[in-house]
């Protein structure tokens, strides 16, 4: 099997986000940017995979601006054989992006694509799941188990109501829980080998896809700030405030 | 063109949140129809009907409908919205599952999550883990939405009678298998809805303390929530999970208990209206949101938290 994974640049999640003067986005320039965190999982979870003996290959894709590609080369350092970068200069709405990687997967193939569940910058949680329309193929969306077996995949979701187990043929698109697998740290060594291993870049106006934006950000704002609160001294004081001032007991 | 909100169950009861969902819609346009999906789901329709802010119902059902998988669902509802201006569901698993395969089918840019209809194409949603607030507006003809559904108020469940009507089903998705579902079933309110949660976090230090949480709960009629690390230790189940990676909640009082209070943490509870946090370490985040903070052991706060609640003539329900 060969597993393409989709790994996405954001903000770190440490960072304390700052919005941008006149309100047409957030701060970007200056700031430490890594990889959206479940898709850390995504790969981890490929690589794992493949290391028994149950994938040939795993392939890592971004979408991204120039600088998008430190993604890809995290991936191969933990373990991806090699990288594909669509270069874009702008960024894309989730549509744009799983029309770009249908036309990847066209390319490459693949039995699977692994993705996050969600970005933590834009948390639209829809990448993965249009994609799965776009290909008409099954979609296990909140992952946080995988069982492989010869012709497909065994997927335990994680839902509101607790866990659903569905099983999906391949090829298939699975969206990967932080929950999935504890992602590994990459070497040295393997930070230097990964430094070898091949990217491929492609524009994306190559790709003859549409991407232009359908939804205009009118502005971006600070939400309203709580206001302040007190500390209490002692339990008793709580139970008094909590029963006489806020009345909500 | 009217609104198409599409009804969240379990063959036989609505799910509470799609009454939030009816809410927006109906801020959207006020010709609001709903479709539900599902198998043996007629008394789910019925009440469907009774919400009086649905003009029309529109019923399916089938055999493979029983487990609502989303690659069933999707192309019919894309059938129906044809005659549609907006789509329209909550933003839980249902939903966040569902709606974008079905406007990849329509060839529209999903809104996720929305907080407030501004108007009937511009939506305020959150990001960053609700450290922005985005106003944005969506230029497509067909416009698929998903409303967090604590940002509005349940619609009036009775005294409606719209019209069912049965639609064809569509052809059943075979490469998509459901095998089980695990639901954790308690008497206890549910998490999404509660009027008072209880949460704990990692401070906790065991599943076996976390009975001093359910304790409260059970005093205060409360439900039951939980940080992400407290989950990840197997403390407790990921349905109590809150935060960005979970459920979003907004009771009238949130108490945070061993939790410190990071940014993926805040953004599931810091819309409550009272917060109350409880933590041994005095400069925590947890505090800057909270309403009343207690700087104080857990392990000795609780059983005195329980002490003083036992001795409240009335505690409201
Ligand atoms: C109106 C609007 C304005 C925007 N403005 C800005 C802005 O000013 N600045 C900014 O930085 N962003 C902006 N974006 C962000 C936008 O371009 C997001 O990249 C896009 O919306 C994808 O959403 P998401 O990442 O939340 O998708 P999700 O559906 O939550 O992503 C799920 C998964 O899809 C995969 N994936 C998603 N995107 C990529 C990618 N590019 N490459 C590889 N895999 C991917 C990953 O595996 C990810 O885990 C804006 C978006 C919108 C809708
Ligand atoms: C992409 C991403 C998504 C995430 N999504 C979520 C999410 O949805 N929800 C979520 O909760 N987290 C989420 N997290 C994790 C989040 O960043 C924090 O790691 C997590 O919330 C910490 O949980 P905690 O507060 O229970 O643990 P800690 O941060 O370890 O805090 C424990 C607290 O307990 C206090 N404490 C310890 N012992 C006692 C005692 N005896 N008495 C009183 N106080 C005590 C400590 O002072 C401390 O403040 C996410 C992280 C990432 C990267």
């Amino acid at each position: 099997m060969k597993i393409l994974v989709a790994v996405k640049r954001v903000i770190d999640y440490n960072v304390q986000i700052r919005i941008k003067e006149d309100g047409s986005g957030v701060v970007t320039d200056n700031v430490k940017m890594s990889t959206n965190p479940p898709d850390d999982n995504a790969i981890e979870e490929a690589v794992k995979i493949k290391e028994a003996g149950k994938a040939t290959e795993v392939v890592a894709v971004t979408i991204g601006e120039e600088k998008a590609q430190e993604t890809v080369r995290k991936a191969l350092a933990v373990g991806a054989d090699r990288g594909i970068h669509v270069k874009v200069d702008n960024s894309l709405e989730p549509l744009a992006v799983s029309k770009i990687l249908e036309k990847i997967v066209d390319k490459e193939k693949p039995d699977l694509v692994f993705m996050g569940k969600q970005a933590i910058d834009d948390d639209c949680n829809q990448t993965g799941q249009m994609l799965s329309a776009l290909l008409n193929w099954p979609q296990a969306t909140f992952a946080s188990k995988i069982e492989v077996k010869e012709k497909s995949l065994e997927v335990t979701r994680e839902i509101d109501e607790g866990l659903e187990t569905i099983e999906i043929n391949v090829p298939a698109i699975v969206t990967c829980d932080l929950r999935l697998n504890e992602p590994r740290y990459a070497s040295l060594p393997n930070i230097m080998k990964a430094k070898k291993k091949p990217i491929e870049e492609i524009s994306a106006a190559d790709l003859g896809v549409d991407t232009a934006p359908r939804v205009e950000q009118i502005k971006v704002e600070e939400p309203p700030k709580r206001k302040a609160g007190i500390k209490v001294a002692n339990v008793a004081e709580l139970v008094q405030k909590l029963k006489n001032e806020a009345k909500v007991i | 063109m009217a609104v198409l909100l599409i009804a969240e169950h379990n063959n036989k009861d609505l799910k509470a949140f799609t009454l939030n969902a009816a809410t927006a819609a109906s801020q959207m346009d006020e010709d609001v129809h709903a479709i539900i999906i599902g198998h043996n789901s007629g008394d789910a329709s019925k009440k469907l009907s009774e919400l009086p802010v649905i003009k029309k119902v529109i019923s399916i059902d089938a055999p493979h409908y029983e487990n609502f998988t989303a690659e069933n669902f999707a192309p019919v509802i894309t059938k129906v919205a044809e005659n549609y201006s907006h789509i329209v569901c909550s933003a839980n698993t249902f939903g966040k599952n569902l709606m974008p395969r079905i406007a990849a089918h329509l060839d529209s840019s999903q809104v996720s999550d929305i907080i407030k209809v501004i108007s009937n194409d511009t939506f305020l949603r959150p990001i960053y883990a609700g450290n922005a607030f985005a106003t944005v507006k969506t230029n497509d003809s067909k416009k698929c939405i998903t409303i967090r559904p604590t940002s509005f108020d349940p619609c009036e469940s009775s005294g409606g009678s719209a019209p069912i009507e049965n639609a064809e089903a569509g052809e059943e998705f075979t490469n998509t298998k459901f095998i089980k579902r695990e639901e954790v079933k308690s008497d206890r309110p549910e998490l999404g809805t509660a009027r008072i949660v209880v949460s704990g976090g990692r401070g906790m230090q065991s599943g076996d303390n976390f009975k001093l949480i359910t304790e409260v709960a059970d005093k205060l009629g409360a439900a039951i929530g939980a940080s992400r690390a407290a989950v990840d230790a197997g403390y407790i189940s990921n349905d109590h999970q809150v935060g960005q990676t979970g459920k979003v909640v907004v009771p009238d009082l949130y108490i945070a208990i061993g939790i410190s209070g990071a940014i993926q943490h805040l953004a599931g509870m810091k819309e409550s209206k009272i917060i109350v946090a409880i933590n041994k370490d005095g400069e925590a985040p947890i505090f800057s949101v909270a309403d009343y903070g207690l700087e104080a052991d857990l392990f000795e706060a609780i059983p005195q938290f329980m002490e003083e609640l036992n001795k409240l003539n009335t505690i409201q329900k």
